[in-house]
């Protein structure tokens, strides 16, 4: 068996470019260099083709209309521009906000600091699985709720949300939608003809693109209206101006050509992929899986091991290069905030790993992941006192500890 | 994080890992941490008549540095009296592997455990008397 390690298993961190990508995107570097505002000479109207071509495609992939597409830096400035930008321009009918404790920083974050500035938020916590429960949302439904976020898939563990059903209910109650959709394209089919959401943020990076490009969905009917938080050269409509990055956009529209294209035989392959990886780890023993299994994308696989160390299992398994729901680079140990809504103990968000499989995830990368998880997690139990502890039959929650 | 070379060889290849018995009159245990701050150490003394540490034995739960902290120790107490042992400062054991300001608490929880162990030790050895 052949493989070069360290194996890349960290794909919802971020994607290699795809070749066809790069390749795409170079003529835009050096020979289509023109600015695609430039109205007056043929430079200018190569660029603005490229640009509108690249728009036409990422409004295909999720089915919406291109000048529905406005062009951001990536999903974290789509994510401000919507939450800041609806939020305040509805503020006049009400300053209410329904997010979710599981979403991404930079859902969480724009929240917070629209708190400050006066809105008020309900960070709902999910269900054990992730999952948000629709009765819950409903009921944080307030008179004044004027916004809501919701993450199609979620960045750490991997789960889908109903947005049919929340979005739903915003329409009922007049509430403006926002989905996160960093972690969704590629993965899930998404229908913005079907589907009732008002705005929604995408990334290229996540999605075998380049890095520092990313999109936002403006619904035109019923049409959603933003304050912009960019001003200057009134681009993309006056919403977010700043010169185009012509060759990102065409890298991004080659990136979600190519994942609406070859989606479906691609999610097939890395679904048996995934299998194989949890049906390899499932032989060890106390293992915990973080998040639903079937409302989930087959890229994602977040697994706690019980007993191990967070930080010595990410010593552990150099060979891979994966996420750990451990922040252990100083004394101070945070375990994953999403996991800790799950109601995970301390215990198991920290020793818990994050594989996110990809394009480029072979077999036998697989197999030799499986193989190293074996014997490392063995090691790191024969050095456990919990782990010898609970081969006696102990219970660990019902002891004493002196905590320090 | 930048792990020292003692302490990537500590981590590597543990020394003196595992568990005497508990029970054995001669053997004092000490189990100190808990696994809620991410570090739990049981360090296990054996001594021989003449009161020398002539055995001792680790299992750690914890980082790269607790590893190798209390994989350290288990090399230092064999050979020395109970009041020897009792005299390992945790300063000794950071020195010893270069561990970062972050860490310290590594060789502190070592330390712990040492005084621990030799308490059990020394208590079972006045209830025998006692007897």
């Amino acid at each position: 068996m052949s493989v070069k390690t360290p194996i890349y298993l960290d794909y919802s961190a971020t994607t290699p470019v795809d070749a066809r990508v790069a390749e795409k995107m170079i003529p835009y570097l050096t020979e289509h260099f023109g600015n695609p505002a430039s109205r007056s000479h043929s430079f200018g109207w190569v660029a603005e083709k490229a640009v509108e071509n690249a728009r036409e495609e990422v409004a295909k992939l999720v089915n919406a209309d291109p000048r529905e597409i406005i062009w951001t830096s990536g999903a974290t400035e789509s994510n401000n521009l919507a939450i800041k930008g609806a939020a305040h321009f509805y503020s006049g009918k009400g300053k209410h906000i329904i997010t979710v404790q599981t979403e991404h920083k930079a859902v969480i974050d724009p929240v917070r600091e629209l708190e400050r500035l006066g809105f008020e938020a309900t960070f709902l916590q999910p269900e054990p699985n992730g999952l948000v429960d629709i009765e819950k949302f409903k009921a944080a439904i307030r008179p004044d709720t004027v916004l809501a976020s919701v993450m199609l898939v979620n960045n750490e563990i991997g789960v889908i949300q109903d947005i049919e059903a929340i979005g739903n209910l915003c329409r009922e109650h007049g509430i403006i939608f926002h989905v996160d959709s960093a972690q969704a394209t590629g993965k899930v089919a998404i229908d913005l003809e079907i589907l009732p959401v008002d705005l929604m943020s995408f990334s290229a990076h996540k999605t075998y693109g380049p890095k520092g490009i990313g999109a936002l969905y403006v619904r035109r009917k019923p049409r959603v209206r933003l304050e912009a938080q960019m001003h200057g050269g009134g681009h993309e409509r006056g919403l977010r101006s700043g010169t185009l990055a012509t060759h990102q956009i065409v890298g991004m529209g080659e990136a979600f050509r190519i994942a609406r294209e070859e989606m479906e035989l691609e999610n097939a392959r890395i679904r048996r992929l995934r299998d194989r990886l949890l049906n390899g780890l499932q032989e060890i023993d106390e293992v915990y899986v973080n998040g639903d299994l079937k409302q989930r994308v087959p890229h994602n696989l977040n697994i706690s091991f019980n007993f191990v160390e967070g930080e010595s299992l990410i010593m552990a398994v150099k060979d891979i290069a994966v996420s750990s729901g451990s922040a252990c680079t100083s004394a101070s140990l945070e375990p994953s905030y999403v996991l800790r809504a799950l109601g995970r103990s301390d215990e198991l968000a920290h020793s818990s790993i994050r594989f996110s499989i990809g394009r480029f995830t072979s077999e036998e990368d697989i197999d030799y992941t499986v193989a190293l998880m074996k014997s490392k997690i063995g090691k790191l139990r024969e050095l456990s006192p919990l782990w010898e502890m609970h081969l006696e039959g102990i219970d660990l929650s019902k002891v004493e500890w002196a905590a320090h | 994080m930048a792990y020292s070379d003692k302490v990537l060889d500590h981590y590597e290849n543990p020394r003196n890992v595992g568990s005497l018995d508990k029970s054995d009159p001669h053997v004092g245990t000490g189990m100190v941490g808990a696994p809620a701050c991410g570090d739990v150490m049981k360090l296990q003394i054996k001594v021989n008549d003449s009161g020398i540490i002539e055995d001792a034995k680790f299992k750690t739960y914890g980082c790269g540095s607790a590893i190798a902290s209390s994989s350290l120790v288990t090399e230092w107490l064999k050979g020395k009296s109970l009041d020897e042992a009792a005299q390992i400062k945790n300063s000794a054991i950071a020195e010893e592997l270069a561990l970062p300001p972050v860490k310290i608490h590594c060789s502190v929880l070592a330390e712990d455990a040492i005084k621990a162990a030799v308490a059990d030790l020394k208590a079972k050895q006045t209830d025998k008397e006692v007897a």
